[in-house]
């Protein structure tokens, strides 16, 4: 096992995140506040209680997973495709690392980084709502779960996309409107039937219930399907990656 | 001496179904400097990516010193550096973040005197904690081979290390190269300049469409195919070759008198300038010319 070969990538990406503080880490936690300040206040003072939850306080599981979700995506994906289109990925693949390594290394750090992000958003909510976690250990379990899944799913965007169009679309495409419609700032129960059918095909609906569960042991689908669904995207994605690196696909000609 | 490289029956079909390399056979010694000389398109590259895991073979097996490149990958590529063709660099980090970063990289603990002592051989010492995207083209290029020794390896692949450098660093990291060969460093290098492989190597190997034309030390090789030359310039000029001379490969060309010998025949010489002079034929100058490993190479390509 090559941990310095880990660690070495690893680090690399992080000091990245340092280098652009004011893209991954302010600008997540401003928009953020944004939402509180929207749709806590605005809405909120409208909408009292969502399952006995005050409103401002309901949306800040969904807000966080708003962001760590894109967020994760996002910087796995850079994370790869940059050193893909500088070419300097060449250093990366005659290194002596095998590809579990080389994922450990990018993806370990576009998850930390989410989770960071998630931690910070998490603080932020205290100034606006009043937050509390029933569940901490399972907070913890679903934050960490869904930055490494997502990130895995960044990573594989990462070295698909053949320009930064194709970098950006899916992110903003698929996983944004499926953050939106996944009940970020509602429960699917307040959906017509019909529309809360088509929301169990949105995974998000099972990522954002499990993770409000943690925080207020409401949710809209019970906790065990929530774990199934984030444990069929994870191995999905690290089928994915591991047919990605076996075949070479457009990482070795 | 014994292999440090073997590369057996490789074949290279790119997706899309271009085949770049043909059945490729040979060793590279332990410690030797070996030129791979091609034109564009020969092969070079695919060749060294093949045996540094940056493409995968489509048939064939490569091993590093005893150690198969796809089953031992970690033994192989601990033992290797690359210096790859193309300038490719984090555009955002400094010399000396970016050349400890593939050290680590290659799982070797820090070593900052190690890393001192190569960016101060290849004069990017006082540039070292400048970005790279400040650095000019041949610095760069220096920035590539200090990461490539950054994890101390024993064997170097350098890809046409020296463009865009300029001559006086040239013969800097000619210098360098040969001092690693003294340490026992294992050298390949493809190049564009023929005099760098004259000067350089040890064997040299020619490829040409994907083959491999040529293997030769390059001693050898400038020794056989090396045709000398001597033009002589006469006044008055000869109008056809005297009887005596006919045992001599000589050609007129206007007022000039060439005579084309090989290096064992050197010793004819002499002989041939007493009899010049017994034909009373006056020489006015005389000029001598030696093929170059370069002809040599643009002859062999061209067959
Ligand atoms: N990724 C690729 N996909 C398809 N064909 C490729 C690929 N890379 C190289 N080739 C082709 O393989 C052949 C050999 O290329 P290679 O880069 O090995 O040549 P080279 O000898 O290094 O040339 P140069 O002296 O220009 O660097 C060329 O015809 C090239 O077009
Ligand atoms: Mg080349």
């Amino acid at each position: 096992m090559n941990l310095r070969g880990v660690q070495s990538i690893y680090l690399f990406e992080m000091a990245r995140m340092w280098r652009t503080l004011g893209q991954s880490i302010a600008s997540p936690v401003i928009a953020t506040s944004l939402y509180f300040i929207v749709f806590g206040s605005a809405i909120g003072s409208r909408m009292k209680e969502v399952d006995g939850v005050e409103y401002g306080t309901f949306i800040v599981p969904g807000l966080i997973m708003l962001s760590v979700l894109t967020q994760s995506i996002s910087n796995a994906a850079f994370g790869i495709y940059f050193p893909k289109f500088t070419g300097t990925i060449f250093e990366i693949l005659s290194a002596p690392l095998s590809y579990v390594e080389i994922i450990m290394g990018y993806v370990g750090a576009a998850a930390s980084k989410a989770i960071i992000l998630g931690v910070l958003i998490f603080i932020t909510a205290h100034f606006f709502v009043d937050v509390y976690v029933e569940h901490p250990f399972w907070m913890v379990f679903f934050l960490v779960l869904t930055s490494i899944t997502f990130s895995l799913f960044g990573f594989l965007i990462g070295i698909w996309a053949n320009n930064f169009e194709q970098l950006q679309i899916v992110p903003l495409l698929v996983i944004t409107p499926l953050t939106f419609l996944g009940g970020s700032f509602y429960s699917i129960s307040m959906l017509p039937p019909f529309w809360q059918k088509v929301s169990m095909l949105n995974p998000v609906v099972y990522l954002i219930s499990g993770f409000r569960w943690s925080f207020y042991g409401k949710s809209d689908v019970s906790l065990e399907v929530s774990l199934l669904i984030i444990g069929c995207i994870l191995l999905t994605s690290i089928l994915a990656i591991r047919w990605v690196f076996k075949s070479g696909y457009k990482l070795k000609n | 001496m014994n292999a440090m490289i073997t590369i057996s029956n490789i074949d290279k079909v790119y997706t899309g179904g271009f085949q770049a390399l043909y059945n490729i056979n040979f060793d590279i010694q332990k410690g030797e400097i070996f030129a791979l000389l091609g034109p564009n398109g020969a092969g070079k590259t695919t060749l060294i990516k093949t045996i540094c895991g940056l493409t995968t073979p489509s048939s064939g097996h490569i091993t590093v010193n005893g150690f198969d490149i796809i089953k031992d990958y970690r033994a192989t590529r601990s033992l290797i550096g690359l210096v790859p063709q193309e300038l490719t660099t984090d555009a955002f980090e400094t010399v000396w973040k970016t050349v400890s970063f593939s050290r680590g990289l290659f799982g070797k603990s820090p070593d900052p005197n190690y890393i001192e002592k190569i960016l101060k051989q290849l004069s990017l010492w006082d540039k070292k904690d400048n970005k790279l995207m400040t650095l000019s083209g041949g610095m760069k290029r220096r920035v590539m081979i200090a990461k490539a020794l950054s994890h101390e390896p024993r064997v170097l692949f350098l890809d046409e290390p020296t463009a865009g450098v300029d001559v006086e660093l040239r013969k800097g990291m000619w210098q360098q190269v040969r001092e690693l060969k003294e340490t026992g460093v294992t050298i390949i290098l493809t190049t564009h300049y023929i005099e760098e492989a004259e000067e350089m190597a040890d064997r040299v190997g020619v490829i040409s469409s994907g083959k491999i034309i040529l293997i030769e030390e390059k001693n050898k090789l400038m020794k056989k195919m090396s045709n000398k030359e001597i033009r002589l310039s006469l006044t008055p000029p000869l109008s056809a070759i005297p009887s005596s001379l006919a045992s001599y490969n000589l050609k007129i060309e206007g007022n000039d008198l060439i005579y084309k010998y090989e290096t064992s025949e050197s010793h004819k010489i002499y002989k041939l300038f007493e009899l010049l002079k017994i034909e009373n034929i006056e020489i006015s100058d005389l000029q001598t010319h030696e093929s170059s490993l370069e002809e040599i190479f643009v002859e062999l390509v061209k067959k």
